[in-house]
């Protein structure tokens, strides 16, 4: 267990400068295990003197085997694992993955459970965004922004709870709906949170945008232009931030995105306070189509009733003997899916979030693939830092909003 | 699925001797590997596939011709549209040409592609793992390659699980 | 003698050596700052406003593994971080105390594959094992003072 191979300098040789190898710059390694690189990420940073003049990222360390895993297990099965890739954005994962199965089976989803789906991912953004701010206000020494950011967490969390029973690794978006109904308390648990964040993002701005603590730790450091963006890859408040108004959810609008009204923020400067400001504004703005989605929650089922592919309620197995057979059938055999595949994106937290899932005419899907925007934004590391000071490096990894189990999978 | 879309597979299928599958709304193009390179090139330059979203690739193991689908998504911000390409692959190595000069983006995608299925891409600038670790062996998303499943401890087989099992030393 | 001038008669308190050792070891035991995966974000929220860390005296979390006495081991360890997390374990002084937070930690939860080490057991050894994925908060203290009971029984035959 304790052998680590040590990786030769002519391993690096082509990542590195000439400079390097004569001593005049140095080496540094910051991570695996460093307070500000949100997880687990290593970086070899060659930098001379304070000055940045490479970044080499190495990730892997939270490698989960998640794809190899999701092909032996049946189509219901697999999504407990989609959760624990972007531990931040567990519902926005359910949802890409049960789009991509619901566009595979050719499945139905009830109207009450799109406006459910809809309200718990704007809900899961707000999460995401707010320990966005904590932890990267932390990275830049503001340390009450994180606890405050971390109480309004705790109330999207119990809201999570109360439907699904569990904090952060709900599983409560399905194939062909949602798990069950939400309980009574619901709708005036989400109403409460819309009532209040607007105030509290209003008083987290109140903390940072005209600091000049902040500011100077933010404003021109991290710059990315549109072009490199797009070229990269790289979406979300990146992008965003930079400029584009690119949004999957009114580019290509799922769940039922195209009925909402809302604006997609974007910042010019293409810097931390761009990215910063975008994500400020996103947060407004889903609280915004959480309280449309509110007005449009209408009663009705929340799982889709073909029963070849969704189980059918409990009530139901104790008086039919189809409904018996079609939930013993699913849950052990799983349903079968065609010998094909397809592709659907949605607009994660963080970017652009894919799945790319292949059948083969099974019960098991043949593959599953996660286009995490974690992964994309990281490679962009050496672009954003370089001929920046080392101290700003934390603050740059902060700003793209990593998270490692998402870049890693 | 938009007309210009269409269009474009159908100019494809003509340039480069390509075909093309449609399921749910997705098109497909499927291209011989000579052709990649060229036809990347022209669909970003001539027809505003501006982004990378995905390189990846599938295992088709034991059918050995084609063995794996390199699969590329392209995505146009002018069309709005998404493509899907993908590239089959003979054999247990194959090669294919890096498409890192067309899209930055997709180094680290080709070097995932490389680490996890073993698929070498000519040309790449820094072809290492990333994912795993320098010196693991075999590519782990093949099909032949075992899951590593570790047997689940239940009452009848707990303690003779537990003294194979590696427990650490202070 | 001076002291006693100053402050009064303070009494005499008799106690063990044992006893004030254990007790002032539970009553500053600091964290190692490392955060695997989802359990990490979990274990910020025991440390944030709602949950409140600090009323045991763990609220200062130290980055560097020489300053620390408990490692939280919060997250799945792929095969790739074991080495790195034994090493860590390594720079600890003694004494040094383990809690796997979580199933992936304690035996590889849902992830039961190549990449994924079954149980961080078979890296660092344990003291205190926390179930949940992710474990709430609530659990994790309990984990905590668990770990604190156990701390409190140690001999001083023991003591490392």
């Amino acid at each position: 267990m304790t052998n680590i191979r040590e990786v030769t300098v002519d391993e690096l040789r082509h990542l590195v400068s000439d400079r390097a190898m004569t001593g005049e710059t140095m080496l540094l390694n910051m991570g695996p295990q460093h307070p500000s690189t949100h997880g687990v990420l290593r970086l070899l940073l060659e930098l001379d003197g304070e000055i940045v003049v490479n970044c080499i990222p190495d990730i892997g360390f939270l490698h989960t085997g998640v794809e190899k895993n999701m092909e032996a297990k049946t189509y219901q099965k697999a999504e407990v694992m989609t959760d624990r890739l972007d531990y931040m954005n567990s519902i926005g994962n359910n949802l890409a993955y049960c789009l991509a199965v619901e566009k595979l089976v050719d499945l139905d989803v009830p109207v009450r459970a799109q406006v459910l789906r809809v309200i718990l991912a704007e809900l899961q953004r707000i999460s995401s965004h707010l320990l966005w701010l904590g932890t990267s206000c932390l990275d830049l020494a503001a340390m009450s922004v994180f606890l405050y950011a971390m109480r309004e967490r705790e109330m999207i969390l119990s809201v999570m709870e109360m439907i699904s029973g569990q904090r952060m690794m709900t599983t409560y978006i399905r194939p062909g709906g949602v798990w069950r109904d939400v309980p009574q308390e619901f709708v005036p648990a989400v109403q409460q949170i819309v009532e209040v964040m607007p105030g509290r993002i209003a008083e987290y701005e109140s903390m940072l945008t005209k600091n000049m603590l902040f500011t100077e730790r933010t404003q021109g450091i991290g710059v990315i232009s549109a072009e490199d963006c797009a070229r990269y890859g790289l979406s979300g408040p990146v992008i965003r931030g930079s400029g584009v108004a690119f949004d999957l959810r009114k580019a290509r609008p799922y769940s039922g995105y195209e009925q909402y009204d809302f604006e997609v923020p974007t910042y010019d400067t293409g810097d931390i306070f761009g990215r910063y400001m975008v994500r400020m504004e996103e947060m407004r703005q889903s609280v915004r189509i959480v309280r449309q989605a509110l007005s449009k929650l209408s009663n009705g089922p929340v799982r889709s009733d073909n029963r070849k592919f969704v189980p059918p309620p409990r009530s139901e197995i104790g008086v039919s003997m189809e409904a018996l057979i079609h939930h013993f059938k699913l849950w052990t055999e799983g349903f079968n899916a065609p010998k094909e595949s397809v592709f659907v994106t949605t607009e994660s937290p963080r970017g652009i979030l894919g799945v790319f899932m292949e059948g083969d005419g099974g019960p098991k899907p043949y593959r599953v693939h996660y286009v995490t925007p974690s992964f994309v934004n990281l490679q962009s590391m050496p672009l954003l830092t370089r001929q920046h000071f080392v101290a700003d490096v934390v603050g740059i990894i902060g700003s793209i909003d990593i998270v490692l189990g998402d870049a890693d999978r | 699925m938009s007309e210009t879309l269409e269009q474009i597979v159908k100019d494809m299928k003509e340039r480069f001797a390509a075909e093309s599958t449609e399921y749910a709304g997705d098109k497909t193009l499927i291209l011989s590997p000579e052709y990649l390179l060229a036809a990347i090139q022209t669909l970003r330059d001539e027809y505003h596939f501006n982004m990378i979203v995905d390189v990846t690739a599938v295992d088709y193991w034991p059918q050995q011709e084609p063995r794996f689908h390199v699969v590329y998504h392209i995505y146009s911000m002018l069309n709005n549209d998404i493509l899907r390409v993908r590239v089959p692959l003979n054999g247990n190595g194959p090669h294919l040409d890096t498409i890192e000069k067309i899209y930055p983006g997709a180094n680290w995608k080709e070097r995932e592609v490389w680490d996890l299925f073993g698929i070498t891409f000519d040309g790449h600038s820094d072809l290492r793992r990333v994912v795993m670790p320098y010196d693991w062996q075999g590519h782990p998303l093949r099909k032949d390659y075992p899951l590593g499943y570790e047997e689940v401890q239940f009452t009848f087989n707990a303690a003779e699980i537990d003294k194979r099992k590696p427990y650490a030393k202070d | 003698m001076g002291l006693e001038e100053k402050t009064g008669n303070m009494g005499v308190v008799t106690t063990t050596l044992e006893y004030v050792v254990n007790w002032s070891r539970t009553n500053s035991m600091w964290p190692l700052l490392f955060g695997l995966a989802c359990c990490a974000i979990e274990m910020m929220g025991a440390q944030a406003s709602n949950y409140d860390l600090s009323r045991f005296g763990m609220e200062l979390n130290r980055a560097s593994p020489r300053q620390s006495d408990l490692m939280i081991v919060a997250g799945r360890v792929s095969r790739k971080m074991a080495p790195v997390l034994r090493q860590l374990y390594d720079q600890m002084p003694d004494p040094k105390w383990v809690l796997a937070m979580g199933d992936c930690a304690s035996c590889g939860g849902v992830f039961n594959n190549y990449a994924v080490v079954q149980g961080v057991d078979e890296v660092v050894p344990v003291d205190v094992y926390v179930s949940g994925c992710p474990p709430r908060p609530e659990s994790l203290i309990h984990g905590i003072l668990t770990l604190h009971e156990k701390v409190k029984k140690e001999k001083i035959t023991h003591w490392a």
